[in-house]
């Protein structure tokens, strides 16, 4: 890999060993991709802090937490001293909710030390953004900008929505980047593979944020980590606004590996269809119809069988104030059922305008939860007795039934909040 | 799987070899693991037991610590670096991985195994190799040495 020379400067130790060791792995991951250098980043999103117990007795054991630092994100064996990171970071979501340790099941012990690793990382200055939609809360990265970010939903919608430019990085990568401002230059970085591989030509209207999860789903099934261009002949109809492409990315990325698509006439490098596919002839024209929606949904829903409702889970991605908002009406002068639960999860800054906008009193008076931080994918924690939820994003019921088991129903908003409401569900595909 | 033919029976040490790309250098061995499913890291695989967990899997509940890994490649979240980064401290990592497809999932997962690692191959090794031969990989001269298995 062609190196320039301020990289070969921190190649050879000149800003210290921590830099070096992160620009040792830059070199053996570039060169394991193939790529022919480096590209300047000033944008890094990933998880640096300690959620688990291993990471814990491994800090006891080697040294504290550069110690974590240097093994899990820089993988240096050696233990270096971490000098302030060069590059704006944001920290993505955890593994719990350190405000709610009893509903998540976490020991004292784990939630001290996570503050302490917490406290660590902002000291070196990340952001402590603790959520999975960097882009909500202040970190929305212009078109064209090279980024270096962790956390499929969020990677595919800085590529496709904001027209920024990434690859799905892991913890170490983006740890070698915070500290040089460097990534390789391969893959999504490059604009000749940037366009569309395959479109998907719509039938139907797709409106809600059930239905963009739809359609995110059946592209992921079909095109797995393809670039796909979402078209319609009559135009895409009422343009699909924040919450509505967040559940299509994150969909897209759970049943496939979708890094970025184009929606025509909508996403930035799409104006027209062959904007979106660059002069190259689609690999393939997929339709998608009523039968395909039909189909889409079933397969979401093949995991649940009982009615019997324990658990309502929202916010995956993280909700937005929008989502909050309308949660909030459909709760208000309502009661959660007392055989069910009802958890929200949002960014913790978006939590503070719902504390203050009144929303927040709103779902505690209704007996529901809004948590910040995480998700029960991420902390594995469901209420005690859980055996069938019901969810509004195709993600958390793609992921859910494999990690714990349960039994999911994937539904609209209004779906969930009257199962919460019921202890029953009874939605239908409208 | 392996259903034996008269042929295999005869030969002991019928030797195929491979040439391929360099991903992550070093020499090592071991009992090949194939598969054609994907793999996923974070929420696919349990680092302690280096076994693949995802439901649905061909290789769910089969663990790859010690074996020469051999699949089309990487899928899933950005957790997969992070999850073979912990097989490698818990001594449950893959001895090799032979692959097919390029992400950076893939790339910097076999970084931080420091497991060899190779792709780009002149034969497609998913056809070439079958769980239970014997792998030699020296990624550093790019050559992949498979010892099919006498089966009875």
């Amino acid at each position: 890999m062609r190196l320039t020379d301020e990289e070969k400067a921190m190649y050879d130790g000149h800003q210290g060993p921590a830099v070096q060791k992160a620009m040792d792995l830059l070199v053996r991951y570039g060169e394991a991709l193939g790529a022919e250098r480096l590209v300047e980043t000033r944008n890094v999103c990933a998880t640096i802090t300690s959620t688990t117990p291993f990471q814990r007795d491994f800090a006891l054991a080697k040294g504290g937490m550069d110690a974590v630092f240097s093994e899990f994100s820089l993988d240096s064996q050696e233990v270096v001293e971490i000098p302030k990171f060069k590059v704006f970071t944001s920290h993505l979501q955890l593994g719990f909710d350190p405000g709610q340790p009893e509903r998540m099941g976490l020991s004292e012990e784990t939630v001290r030390f996570y503050e302490k690793s917490e406290r660590h990382a902002a000291s070196l200055g990340a952001q402590i953004m603790n959520t999975c939609t960097p882009y909500q809360v202040g970190n929305i990265p212009t078109r064209g900008e090279h980024c270096a970010w962790m956390e499929s939903s969020a990677v595919i919608y800085c590529n496709s929505v904001l027209g920024a430019r990434t690859n799905t990085e892991g913890r170490e990568s983006c740890g070698a980047a915070m500290l040089t401002a460097r990534i390789p230059y391969w893959g999504y970085h490059l604009p000749e593979n940037r366009h569309a591989t395959h479109v998907v030509e719509l039938d139907i209207e797709v409106e809600s944020v059930q239905d963009w999860g739809l359609l995110g789903y059946f592209i992921g099934e079909h095109v797995q980590e393809r670039v796909p261009a979402v078209h319609s002949r009559r135009g895409i109809g009422r343009v699909p606004n924040l919450p509505r492409l967040k559940h299509f990315g994150a969909a897209a990325s759970s049943s496939g590996g979708v890094e970025l698509y184009h929606v025509v006439g909508v996403t930035p490098e799409a104006l027209t269809l062959e904007q979106a596919l660059g002069g190259q002839r689609p690999v393939e024209v997929l339709r998608y119809g009523e039968a395909e929606r039909r189909q889409t949904y079933e397969k979401l829903n093949t995991t649940a069988r009982s009615a019997e409702i324990q658990y309502v889970m929202l916010g995956c991605p993280h909700y937005t104030i929008e989502q909050i908002w309308e949660a909030a009406q459909l709760l208000e002068g309502r009661k959660v059922h007392p055989d069910c639960e009802l958890w929200i999860f949002t960014p913790r800054a978006i939590k503070s305008l719902a504390d203050r906008n009144g929303y927040t009193r709103i779902i505690e008076e209704a007996g529901g939860i809004l948590m910040t931080d995480s998700c029960s994918a991420m902390s594995r924690a469901v209420p005690k007795g859980t055996r069938t939820v019901a969810l509004d994003s195709a993600k958390q019921a793609h992921y859910l039934p494999a990690i714990l088991g349960v039994q999911a129903w994937f539904g609209s908003t209004a779906e969930c909040i009257d199962a919460a409401c019921t202890g029953r569900w009874q939605g239908a595909l409208q | 799987m392996n259903t034996a033919t008269p042929s295999a029976t005869a030969e002991t040490s019928q030797l195929i070899v491979l040439h391929g790309r360099k991903v992550v250098g070093g020499v090592s061995e071991g009992e090949a693991l194939v598969t054609r499913d994907r793999i996923s890291g974070w929420g696919g695989i349990d680092p302690r037991s280096g076994s693949v967990i995802e439901t649905r899997h061909e290789l769910r509940g089969v663990s790859f610590a010690g074996k020469v890994l051999v699949f089309p490649g990487a899928k899933g979240s950005s957790g997969w670096s992070a999850m073979f980064h912990m097989t490698r401290l818990l001594n449950s990592a893959p001895a090799a991985f032979l692959f097919n497809e390029m992400t950076t999932k893939m790339a910097l997962g076999a970084v931080v195994t420091h497991a060899p690692a190779m792709t780009d191959f002149d034969r497609d090794p998913l056809d070439c190799i079958q769980t239970g031969d014997w792998v030699r990989v020296d990624a550093d001269r790019g050559v992949v040495e498979i010892h099919r298995k006498a089966r009875p």
